[in-house]
């Protein structure tokens, strides 16, 4: 079996409510009961509630994958990325430093890395991957991107990134506001080039900028 | 003699609370269980549907419902580990009687002899006291049936006036406003009528914590162009991303909804032909808030003139919306006051009783609509009936085969029964579901009258804090061990499917009611063989009230994924919508949509009041008090639960950055909150999604944790509910960590 063709995960961070349903929901996900692989975290508690939720992207060319000496790291033809496999994982930490996404982690007692595969004993199934069966606010949900366009006229999900000269296009998609455009951050865009050397005052306001460049 | 045991470390060696996480079955990989068992979750009264995983007797995981209409799958964290409670190592497995010189204070003793002492004592305090001087506490956690069961053995067996409910904590201002404005308790719409709004108004409701699931209807709402307007002193998860917040200051709520009133009224946003047709009152409320301008409205509840003007206009021009409210506004010494506030703004705009027009009070009890509908709240009788009603009386007698006058008056509510205690009036108390010395306000108060008890039997699963306190604990049963029906938010009836067997010598809980019954030697209308007959009885009780459950059959729950009450008869399909134009009820019959007999809805006028303490110099921050999604009420269970104990692991202190740089508190930094009654040391958390003339501390732990030290017992005069949300206190930074065990007092 496979993950039904056309099925999606998506993300919007804007619906977190950081309630950790997903987390422990994780927990109880057959092929690692008792070990979360997802992540959840305030962005800054001092000044919002905001939280974020993380599962793995299932990018196309997986990085992690591309930057294993074992060859552990298997994308499935469905498109799933999985756990390292046992018997070939090293444990060398590569896909943890690699991975843009920040996914991988390292089980020290197992040695060996471990990381979200969409519930594939769920998925491939047909059923929904745990967190997002669970999740009460609908940051992460899965299914068609059909259902998904009627269910959220006011969104639209973006599976294309840019990392530096590095471009990832993922299986699973961020949400974000359909009328919203998507930046693309190039530090150089915003420098002004004889900045260098001036006083910290003038160093704060680019800063500034760069964040205000940022926003979106 | 009802102290605790001495020593705390000893009780708590023995009887908890401990931390359970996966492990054994509940970790094994590619695990074949046994059965799945469709029920709902055991906390919150969104009641979410779900699957228990049982292998080898013992609940072991959870599956999601994906085909339960209301949560479609969804759960919070809560329901996520609620599994964790099953087979849990601090569970009561045998009846235990005080015996200070025994580990822990108690000592098991054999079922038939506690039930035994249990009613001698009754019969006892009775005999030299009077049957009031005996009195019942119970909870909206319970059955329906069970909570059905409770009032009748209280009213019928004990023949006391005394029993209430720790619902009197939680849903009684709202429901005695409906009963005021509509004449029936109960959500008005299904929540599928709320992604169908223009406007969500939300008012003091942390839905993303303390209602999860509603969350995603409120999104719902809002991906289709609806525009939410939050109001609440904390910039919750919701309100973050909302249209419009309102950071209100706490106890004003009244003030702005009458201020919203006035501008409605001003700008003529108002359904004329509704308010003529289908209301009564609107002259007298519309006179009442002329005073209240939007400068008056803007002073009293620290909210910018700006939005009020900006909500009212959202409010006033929405042709669909959907309002919801609240602890936030209930949980107030006006809390019925506040209600009827909101409902004054739902009835001027005639956006009720249609689709996508809907107003509801979000239930905060697993059973918090089932459990205050049957009697066991301290002035009803099934069905939603009035116990100082002769006409109502006469009803319920007979299907109890009684005569009226052997029921008793109306009693005294949850507070009151603590005051009667202290008073001398109230000599002995049973307990069930109901944890009151964590979860009332004034905590030092409840102790001193729990020490001042001749005396005190719980019925309990775990021993929580108060039921240390017994003289007799018998062994109940937890929300998997048996079966029943609960009524959630919506007022649909659901039903509660038996997962496992209680282990042990603990037992169901209707049965040891029953069995206490039967050594009175009262036992006639007390030998149901089954929750069944007991529902049997409920649906035959409830005929003809408001809250009319005669044609509801636990089939037709199974079938139709829940029935909605009113349903009176089998073939009646029941009643999502209530209120609907042209619809029938008992009471107008066919006169109008709402529960008089003219079949009219009531304006009343919402009278402002501040807080019963208000800040001064002496005391001069806002207190107010909440949950947290990862634990629930007094955290009996979910203190026991070890993922969700790692997710909040203890109570602190929000305080806003302005506050806290005045005060010189740094976020992390152990901090005294004190007021007239008692102090508590917890570390600040400094956050700028406070009012800065607030703080918040959560409500659900025990000891020197519990902020119910600090909060005061005053209380609204209509509901008797006590004002949690608002209170004078003052802060300091501590010298220190607090000393002692965390559930030390």
């Amino acid at each position: 079996m496979a993950v039904p063709e056309r099925h999606r995960f998506f993300i919007d961070p804007s619906r977190c409510i950081g309630c950790n349903a997903c987390v422990q929901a994780c927990m109880e996900c057959d092929t690692h009961r008792g070990q979360a692989m997802i992540q959840l975290d305030f962005l800054d508690r001092q000044r919002s509630t905001q939280t974020v939720p993380l599962v793995c992207m299932h990018c196309e060319s997986p990085t992690c994958a591309e930057v294993c000496p074992a060859d552990a790291i298997k994308r499935t033809a469905d498109g799933v990325v999985q756990t390292a496999r046992k018997p070939r994982c090293i444990a060398c930490n590569n896909c943890v430093l690699a991975c843009p996404f920040g996914i991988p982690k390292m089980a020290s007692g197992m040695n060996l890395m471990m990381k979200c595969d969409l519930c594939y004993d769920r998925t491939s199934v047909g059923k929904k991957p745990m967190c997002a069966s669970v999740c009460p606010s609908g940051a992460l949900w899965f299914g068609t991107l059909e259902e998904m366009e009627r269910l959220r006229p006011r969104s639209r999900p973006v599976g294309i990134f840019q990392f530096g000269q590095q471009t990832i296009r993922t299986q699973v998609r961020a949400m974000v506001p359909v009328d919203a455009p998507v930046s693309r951050l190039d530090v150089t865009d915003a420098l002004h080039e004889p900045t260098i050397g001036r006083s910290d005052a003038a160093a704060d306001a680019l800063l500034a900028g760069l964040f205000d460049a940022g926003e979106g | 003699m009802a102290r605790a045991p001495r020593d705390e470390r000893d009780i708590t060696e023995r009887f908890g609370p401990r931390l359970a996480y996966p492990a054994g079955a509940r970790i094994d990989t590619g695990l074949e269980p046994d059965r799945l068992v469709k029920t709902h979750c055991c906390f919150c009264g969104q009641q979410c549907g779900l699957q228990l995983v049982v292998k080898d007797e013992v609940v072991v995981g959870v599956e999601p419902w994906m085909e339960f209409p209301f949560n479609r799958g969804m759960l919070c964290p809560k329901g996520v580990s609620r599994y964790l409670q099953n087979a849990h190592p601090d569970r009561l497995l045998r009846a235990h009687v005080r015996a200070d010189s025994a580990p822990g204070g108690f000592r098991p003793i054999a079922y038939e002899e506690a039930i035994r002492r249990v009613a001698d004592a009754i019969e006892r305090i009775q005999d030299r006291h009077g049957r009031d001087a005996f009195a019942v506490l119970s909870g909206a956690s319970l059955t329906t049936e069970k909570t059905y069961l409770l009032g009748k053995f209280a009213h019928m067996c004990l023949g006391t006036a005394n029993i209430d409910y720790n619902g009197r904590l939680c849903m009684v201002s709202a429901a005695a406003a409906n009963k005021l404005a509509f004449g029936i308790d109960r959500a008005a719409n299904p929540w599928v009528d709320i992604p169908r709004a223009e406007v969500v108004w939300i008012s003091g409701a942390n839905v993303a914590e303390c209602a999860p699931i509603t969350t995603d209807y409120v999104l719902q709402a809002q991906q289709h162009g609806a525009r939410i307007v939050v109001v609440d002193p904390r910039l919750t998860p919701l309100a973050r991303t909302c249209d419009l917040f309102l950071p209100i200051r706490p106890g004003r709520d009244v003030a702005l909804f009458n201020g919203i009133l006035h501008l409605m009224i001003e700008h003529d946003w108002l359904d004329h032909g509704f308010i003529a047709a289908s209301t009564v009152g609107f002259e007298d409320v519309a006179g009442h808030v002329r005073e209240w301008t939007p400068r008056r409205t803007a002073e009293v509840t620290g909210i910018a003139e700006r939005l009020i003007r900006e909500a009212a206009e959202l409010w006033g021009t929405a042709r669909t919306s959907f309002l919801l409210h609240a602890r936030g506004i209930e949980h107030s010494s006006h809390g019925v006051q506040n209600v009827l506030g909101a409902i004054n703004m739902v009835l001027a705009s005639g956006r009720i009783g249609r689709e996508g027009c809907g107003y509801a009070t979000i239930t905060g009890q697993g059973n918090g609509q089932g459990g205050r509908e049957h009697g066991q709240k301290a002035d009803q009788l099934p069905g939603m009936r009035d116990l100082a009603n002769p006409e109502h009386r006469a009803q319920v007698a007979r299907v109890w085969g009684i005569e009226p006058d052997a029921l008793p008056q109306p009693g005294a509510d949850a507070y009151e029964i603590f005051r009667g205690i202290h008073r001398g009036e109230i000599r002995g108390l049973l307990s069930i579901c109901f944890n009151p010395l964590v979860s009332l306000p004034d905590s030092h108060y409840v102790r001193r009258a729990l020490e001042q008890l001749e005396f005190y039997a719980a019925i309990d699963f775990f021993l929580s804090e108060t039921a240390a306190h017994a003289d007799v604990v018998l062994p109940g049963s937890l929300q998997e061990e048996d079966e029943g029906t609960v009524t959630q938010v919506e007022g649909r009836v659901i039903k509660i499917n038996k997962a496992v067997e209680p282990p042990g010598d603990a037992g169901a809980d209707w049965r040891i009611i029953q069995d206490i019954a039967h050594a009175l030697g009262r036992g006639r209308g007390f030998t149901f063989q089954s929750p069944r007959e007991i529902f049997e009885e409920l649906r035959a009780a409830s005929r003809g009230g408001v809250a009319d459950y005669s044609g509801i059959t636990w089939e037709r729950i199974e079938r139709e994924m829940g029935v909605f009450w009113p349903c009176y008869s089998e073939d009646h399909p029941g009643t999502p919508r209530l209120f609907e134009p042209g619809s029938w009820n008992p009471v107008a019959q066919g006169r109008g949509p709402f529960f008089f007999p003219d079949g009219r809805a009531r304006f009343t006028v919402a009278r402002y009041a501040p807080p019963a303490e208000d800040v001064d110099a002496e005391y001069p921050v806002i207190l107010t008090t909440g949950r947290v999604v990862s634990q629930f009420l007094s955290g009996t269970q979910t203190r026991r639960i070890g993922p969700l104990v790692d997710a909040c692991p203890e109570p602190v202190v929000e305080l806003h950055p302005r506050l806290a740089e005045r005060l010189g508190i740094a976020d992390g930094a152990w901090t005294v909150v004190e007021s007239r009654r008692g102090a508590v040391t917890l570390r600040a958390r400094v956050v700028s999604t406070i009012r800065p003339d607030t703080v918040f501390v959560p409500y659900h732990w025990a000891g020197r944790q519990s902020i119910n030290q600090v909060t005061i017992a005053a209380q609204d005069p209509i509901s008797k509910i006590p004002e949690f949300k608002a209170c004078a206190v003052r802060l300091r930074s501590a010298d220190g960590a607090p000393a002692g065990p965390a559930g030390a007092p």
